[in-house]
């Protein structure tokens, strides 16, 4: 049902948009061009910021330093019945969209899909975006340098996403697995 | 930012060389370049097609007639903006589209609402209050059905792939509020926009 709610969702919008856009009598072909030009300026726009980040994140998983971050927190998460195998997906989640994804189809196939570590991460990417491709791609189009406090709340929020996580996942599938 | 862009560049490079991984780390350089431009580029059709649709939906009032109909909860969390702007709607949709997991309106419908905010933005290099409250909606990222994540779950024959969509939404709530919450007081104690007369007369090209 809720699979259906969106694959129906866009041609729903679409036809709305388009009847509503008739009916005021909206010239609807030649307002869709005219909105339709800066297509091509807004993606433009986003490429020196997309560059920075994107170069920036991909050479920081390349060194490996992701490992020996998680290596270090092992023993609190430990304490905490957080699976170890689940921090590389909370630390990529706010950088890097199709890394996370990567790591989480890698995850669930060498745990398989019952293991908690893979319900918790799959919570855990279901339930966040990518902090810094959002930010680096919306304030790139309109070409804003100083982000102030976005990065700050972005992270907190993906921080107590990933807090919130581990809480809500050992409530409710913990008791079903030990 | 400079800090951050530093700090992810030169720390990789030293890490990558104690690690031994100086080659990778150049690969990753190269190879996030090309990925960047790509991405972009990708973008620039289905960025027309929505910025073309989105156009009339602000022509024939739709637009506006939703920003109308939010308006009670966008007073208070858009308050440098006029309430009936064309912005205040586009954000409903934004919020809409991803909530739908509709990631590929998602986008330009949100570039589209960061055009809208440019143009009640004094100083035009630097967020405002409105952008920051809403990318820190669009980093909390909330999704009704996470369709991918169930997708990989039953790829790896999960029995019960259905069985994350509440806890998920349990999360995604608490960091969607949270998100607001946050940006609503930073907004309050961070250093306030500069406002300068001189950009102000400058058009928003």
């Amino acid at each position: 049902m809720l699979n259906s709610l969106s694959l129906y969702a866009l041609p729903v919008i679409i036809i709305m948009i388009l009847t509503v856009g008739i009916i005021k009598k909206v010239p609807v072909y030649e307002e869709f061009v005219e909105g339709a030009k800066d297509g091509f300026k807004v993606s433009i726009n986003i490429i020196p910021y997309l560059v920075a980040i994107i170069v920036g994140i991909s050479m920081f998983r390349a060194s490996g330093a992701m490992e020996t971050i998680a290596s270090l927190f092992a023993p609190i998460l430990n304490a905490l019945s957080v699976p170890i195998d689940s921090v590389p997906i909370m630390i990529t989640r706010s950088l890097s969209g199709s890394a996370t994804l990567g790591l989480f189809t890698e995850l669930a196939q060498k745990l398989g899909p019952d293991a908690y570590a893979t319900k918790l991460c799959a919570v855990i990417v279901g339930s966040s975006e990518t902090t810094f491709y959002v930010l680096a791609v919306y304030f790139g189009a309109i070409g804003i340098k100083k982000l102030r406090y976005a990065l700050l709340v972005g992270l907190l929020a993906d921080t107590i996403g990933i807090i919130a996580a581990v809480f809500v996942c050992s409530k409710v599938f913990l008791p079903n697995i030990g | 930012m400079n800090y951050i862009f530093f700090f992810l560049i030169v720390f990789s490079i030293i890490f990558g060389i104690i690690n031994g991984r100086t080659q990778e780390v150049v690969n990753g350089m190269l190879s996030g370049a090309d990925l960047a431009v790509k991405i972009a580029l990708s973008l620039i059709g289905i960025m027309a097609f929505w910025l073309g649709i989105m156009r009339i939906a602000e022509k024939s009032g739709l637009v506006q007639l939703i920003a109308k109909l939010i308006k009670p909860i966008t007073k208070w969390m858009f308050n440098e903006i006029p309430p009936e702007s064309p912005a205040i709607g586009n954000i409903a949709l934004s919020v809409s589209a991803n909530a739908l997991g509709l990631t590929n309106a998602a986008t330009p419908i949100g570039l589209k609402v960061m055009q809208d905010l440019q143009e009640y933005n004094e100083e035009k290099s630097s967020a405002s209050n409105a952008m920051c409250m809403f990318l820190a909606m669009n980093t909390a990222g909330f999704q009704i059905v996470p369709a991918t994540v169930i997708a990989v779950l039953v790829a790896v024959g999960s029995k019960n792939p259905t069985e994350i969509i509440v806890p998920t939404m349990i999360v995604t709530s608490i960091a969607f509020i949270s998100a607001i919450v946050l940006a609503k007081l930073f907004s309050k104690f961070w250093t306030p926009q500069i406002i300068s007369n001189k950009e102000r007369s400058d058009s928003n090209a």
